[in-house]
């Protein structure tokens, strides 16, 4: 067994035993749901329901319904495209690259920060999706041999490279999750009274037994994927970066993107992690299992990650200026001063300065606070790629096209009902999944469970030092 | 088979450490999670699977190289931007970001289904854990009386006296 020291604060607080943390866990699933949970899932089905109008809508009528025009011929579409793609980053980080760090502390929020990753890639491939105007055909983004003669996909394209970016992050954390699942749908199997519950979790765990052989493969395979994860996560976002980058538009075409967007990716994505667990641990009672402890290493995650897109905004600022390209310098100082200088004002005071308070312990282990910041920090890292986006194009090369770009109700709809639909998907999921690695707490209890950390300290104190 | 039922996984690696050298052999152990070095302890080999996943990788890079050279240079080169469309090695960098997404996307799903099958658990497939429990909290130890030189009263009385909370017959 690992040994953990002393001064580590236990993970697991109180006195849990393994059946414990069975209970704990399967409780919101065997039990009923609470009056909170239902006005929850009301509201968010209502928004959700405007969203699939306003995109029936737009399939309907054709993108002309929304805001854009020749001149910012991509704006509100693009940039919840990629803010959700950067939320749904934090998710994989946290299972496979902390998995490779061996920090334990992950146990608690990987699994639903997995399921986080897996809603929030879905919202972000509408986008695209939609954008494409004919829905229906869709499927041509994929290199299939088509009626028209083999004119294939163009593969020097970031957007294509996007395509396969996208689904292989989606289809490999689908897998990753469902694969740390197996064992904890069988728990539920096993303890299930009901023939609904034993049937329907008996075909979701895929009649896992818990051998050796099984636990061995199951432990090779969680490495492996954490091992193929964890370059993946940085080429996906790295890549939607790309999009942008490898265009000769003045604003997007810099160097500095790819790691500059996974950072931003992680700041946002450890955001909505704290804004959806500091929810869940209240209304599941999970607090004994995410506590304090989780909640300031996230915070730690976000002063980092929120003081590299800091250093970025600033580097891109230099560079528009050192590089001596007139229209650089103009895309610039128009973000920074032009008629969109309060979403620039926004996005610097949200990204770079907010997070800066979490230097102060006492703010930083402050779970209400915490809350709020998480929100605060979404809402700058969606203005961020509106910013990119927005401000880059509204000022076209020659100043008769310059434009303004005017959300519809139709764009706002769409993005709000996408929250709308991820909060269904997640408020389901609470119920019906076991929203905490049973198997993998289990495994650390005795190495740090509260209780157990002090029976440790109790024994080796009283054991005689054989040192001499 | 004969199976030990334990509450606690040291008192079961400690049983079966015990039962192993005095020739005792247990065919398996059944868990609520991976008990670590269990499996030196019965004398279960480690599985190969990550070697798999490799050979899957490397398919998928073979695959996506084969694929773009086809699509891009030899079936129908296109000129983008002046890139060119000739050589497959000359407009490589292109080509270097959906060759290692492929490649990822094979490893992973490659080995994910080599998992599932080589550990039997499908879809519809009924579970084979001895007891409910050993998904909750205890683990349970299988001992094949045929395989032992030992009687069956013999190894029940060891599984009693190395702390096993319950014996059963299946």
């Amino acid at each position: 067994m690992h040994k953990e020291a002393d001064i580590r604060i236990p993970l697991i607080l109180g006195d849990k035993t393994y059946h414990d943390i069975t209970e704990d866990v399967c409780a919101p699933v065997e039990g009923k749901a609470n009056k909170l949970w239902y006005m929850a899932f009301t509201f968010a089905a209502i928004v959700a329901l405007w969203g699939v109008c306003c995109i029936i809508y737009t399939i309907g009528r054709g993108i002309g319904v929304w805001g854009l025009n020749n001149t910012v011929g991509w704006a509100w579409d693009i940039t919840n495209f990629v803010w959700w793609v950067g939320i749904g980053h934090a998710g994989t980080l946290i299972s496979a690259v902390l998995l490779l760090f061996r920090q334990r502390w992950r146990m608690a929020i990987n699994r639903s920060a997995e399921a986080m990753t897996i809603f929030a890639v879905m919202m972000a491939a509408v986008f695209p999706g939609i954008h494409m105007g004919r829905i229906w055909v869709g499927y041509w983004v994929f290199p299939l041999p088509n009626a028209f003669g083999s004119l294939w996909v163009n593969f020097n394209s970031p957007l294509l490279w996007d395509v396969f970016a996208i689904s292989t992050y989606f289809s490999v954390g689908l897998v990753f999750w469902y694969v740390g699942l197996l064992p904890d749908f069988a728990t539920i199997r096993d303890r299930a009274v009901k023939p609904v519950y034993k049937t329907v979790y008996g075909i979701l765990s895929f009649g896992w037994t818990g051998d050796v052989k099984a636990w061995i493969r199951f432990e090779e395979v969680s490495l492996v994927l954490a091992g193929i994860a964890t370059p993946l996560v940085f080429s996906v976002h790295s890549i939607v970066s790309m999009d942008f980058a490898t265009s000769v538009i003045p604003g997007w075409h810099t160097t500095i993107f790819p790691p500059y967007f996974v950072a931003g990716a992680i700041f946002s994505g450890f955001a909505m992690v704290q804004t959806l667990m500091l929810t869940l641990r209240k209304v599941v009672g999970l607090e004994s299992y995410i506590h304090v402890k989780h909640v300031e290493y996230m915070n730690i995650i976000i002063i980092i990650t929120g003081s590299v897109v800091g250093v970025a905004y600033i580097t891109e600022l230099f560079i528009s200026w050192y590089s001596g390209v007139e229209y650089e310098g103009y895309a610039f100082m128009n973000r920074a001063t032009g008629p969109y200088w309060w979403a620039y004002a926004i996005m610097m005071s949200c990204n770079v300065l907010s997070p800066q308070i979490f230097w102060f312990k006492s703010l930083r282990t402050n779970l209400t606070f915490t809350f709020f910041m998480s929100i605060i920090v979404n809402i700058g890292m969606w203005f961020e790629r509106f910013v990119i986006i927005v401000t880059s194009l509204h000022r076209d090369y020659m100043p008769s096209s310059w434009e303004m770009f005017h959300p519809t109700f139709v764009d706002v709809g769409i993005y709000i009902g996408t929250i709308g639909i991820f909060f269904v998907l997640f408020l389901l999921y609470a119920r019906t999944f076991p929203v905490l690695a049973l198997n993998e707490l289990k495994s650390i209890l005795k190495i740090a469970g509260e209780a157990q950390k002090e029976r440790n300290r109790d024994t080796n104190a009283s054991t005689p030092s054989n040192d001499k | 088979m004969i199976y030990g039922l334990y509450d606690d996984d040291g008192t079961l690696t400690k049983a079966a450490k015990n039962f192993v050298s005095n020739g005792l052999k247990i065919k398996d152990v059944y868990a609520p999670f991976p008990i670590h070095g269990i499996e030196k302890v019965i004398g279960i080999k480690w599985t190969q699977i990550s070697i798999a996943a490799f050979i899957y990788c490397m398919i998928g890079c073979t695959l996506a190289t084969i694929g773009m050279r086809y699509f891009m240079i030899v079936d129908w080169p296109m000129n983008i931007g002046g890139k060119p469309n000739f050589s497959y090695i000359q407009n490589f960098p292109s080509f270097v970001p959906i060759t290692f997404e492929f490649s990822v996307l094979c490893a992973a799903h490659g080995m994910v289904i080599t998992y599932l099958i080589r550990n039997w658990t499908l879809p519809f497939v009924k579970a084979r854990n001895p007891h409910p429990s050993t998904t909750d909290d205890h683990f349970c130890m299988e001992i094949n009386p045929v395989q032992n030189k030992a009687s069956e009263d013999e190894i029940k009385s060891m599984l009693k006296d190395s702390g096993a909370v319950e014996i059963f017959e299946k």
